[in-house]
């Protein structure tokens, strides 16, 4: 599969006090970040800690209360068809694996031809080709994450933003997933995804954000983080302590 | 008591000898229904993913008045198709009063808000689910609809079924548009509205026969439609 395009880069992104409010509660409480391309960023935190939110508000399926989202790359005027998201909960379309896939392809216009190579191209790199007929919705979790992530992929999105992707998958599939998200990773997409799980995120993550309670508290590489995390909060988090 | 099993007699062979004048009744009434159906449909998908999709004023007023004229009395809307279809009415320059034509109008005014409201029903159930998706992989509204129209088929077959057993059992409506004439404007309600007052029970009978089996089969067809829908997803 081939790369996006160096030359019409949408990265990095730059949140800038990005804020959220819902009925006069901060859920996400002035984020200023920035995403550069290259590593896989993994944002860490307890359930309600804004991860999620923050992702869809970098992702643009929600607008921010205050603050803003800006991609500075030169291609930031395509930021929109130059990213995608796969969400905890998968949501496949009634029809088959392969249509699944076809779907976002179709619906940006990539003509007949180089959809049907590109979907056996993402099948067989996901090794969901053998299932490629079959309903989307009678695949097993495993597989339809699986499948979600190819459906993404299937796009070269510069940017690929994962909700909790393996949240509700069991130890064999959620390795299956993790391998998947290294490979497309390694094919010059930025990971950035959402964890509440810290040995996962040992197992992924380059850079670590860590928020709680809608703050970034740190921001860190993975090794510095886990090795010196400078919070209280974030210490905290590391030993297992239950956080609210 | 012999006059009713005599009524049965004849109803039976007539639709077994496939009787001409039994025939012609129920050929119109299909052509009058399915017509009607296709339009409805045409008009009713749409508007109800709109309703569905799009964020605009007045969207809650218009779903709130759609599921409302789900009762719409349909000789109320025969009324108002023969007030707009007769010479005076804005129109009586087409000539569609007392004709199949104006039947289908009036099935078209009676079952189409059915097709919008069950439709939008339909839609705003796939939405829920579908929404962040779909607009993570930036399809637009209008595809959007499309999609929700593909995938929510099964569901929806039972919505374009409850519009076809109202249009084919409507009497109402199309008695006034129509007038029942024959070999003209007579469908099957009407004709058994006119056999039964007349006492010819067996053309009444045959057509009643027809009628339910329809319904019937109508019926029988939704519940396949609604376990196809789960089976589905």
């Amino acid at each position: 599969m081939s790369g996006s395009n160096p030359s019409a880069a949408i990265l990095p992104l730059e949140l800038v006090d990005l804020t959220f409010e819902v009925s006069g509660r901060r859920l996400v409480d002035g984020i200023s970040a920035r995403l550069e391309a290259g590593s896989r960023t993994l944002i860490l935190g307890t359930n309600g800690a804004g991860k999620s939110l923050t992702l869809r508000l970098a992702h643009g399926l929600l607008e921010p209360t205050a603050g803003s989202v800006r991609w500075c790359g030169p291609g930031a005027a395509d930021a929109t068809r130059r990213q995608a998201m796969v969400f905890e909960q998968t949501v496949l379309l009634r029809r088959s694996a392969a249509a699944n896939v076809e779907y976002p392809l179709a619906a940006r216009g990539v003509d007949r031809q180089t959809r049907r190579a590109r979907v056996a191209e993402v099948l067989a790199r996901t090794g969901l080709t053998a299932l490629a007929g079959r309903p989307a919705r009678v695949l097993s979790a495993g597989e339809r994450q699986r499948l979600s992530l190819a459906r993404a992929w299937a796009l070269e999105p510069e940017v690929l933003f994962l909700d909790e992707p393996t949240a509700s998958l069991d130890p064999s599939a959620t390795r299956a997933v993790e391998d998947l998200i290294l490979t497309i990773g390694a094919s010059d997409t930025k990971i950035v995804m959402t964890s509440h799980d810290l040995a996962q995120a040992r197992r992924l993550a380059d850079e670590v954000w860590f928020l709680h309670a809608g703050n970034l508290l740190e921001r860190a590489s993975a090794q510095a983080f886990f090795e010196r995390p400078e919070s209280e909060k974030g210490r905290a988090f590391l030993r297992g302590e239950l956080l609210w | 008591m012999n006059e009713v099993s005599e009524g049965f007699r004849t109803a039976f062979s007539m639709l077994v000898g496939l009787d001409p004048q039994l025939v012609e009744i129920v050929a119109l009434s299909l052509r009058v229904t399915l017509s009607a159906l296709a339009i409805a449909c045409v008009i009713g998908f749409p508007v109800g993913g709109a309703l569905a999709l799009l964020r605009f004023p007045g969207r809650r007023v218009l779903a709130v008045i759609f599921d409302a004229l789900m009762g719409f009395p349909p000789v109320v809307a025969g009324l108002l198709v023969y007030l707009l279809l007769s010479r005076g009415g804005p129109g009586g320059s087409l000539g569609w009063l007392f004709t199949p034509k104006a039947m289908v109008v009036v099935q078209v005014v009676i079952i189409a808000p059915i097709i919008v409201a069950l439709s939008r029903r339909v839609m705003v159930d796939l939405w829920e689910e579908y929404e962040e998706q779909l607009r993570s992989l930036g399809v637009g509204p209008g595809r959007a609809i499309l999609t929700l129209l593909w995938d929510g088929r099964f569901s929806l077959l039972t919505t374009v079924l409850a519009g076809f057993g109202r249009a084919i059992a409507e009497v109402g409506g199309v008695i006034i548009v129509g007038g029942n004439i024959a070999h003209v404007t007579r469908v099957m309600t009407t004709a058994i509205a006119l056999e039964t007052s007349r006492g010819d029970l067996a053309l009444a009978l045959a057509l009643g026969i027809i009628l339910m089996v329809l319904s019937l089969l109508v019926n029988g067809t939704a519940t396949l439609a609604s376990s196809a829908a789960r089976n589905a997803g």
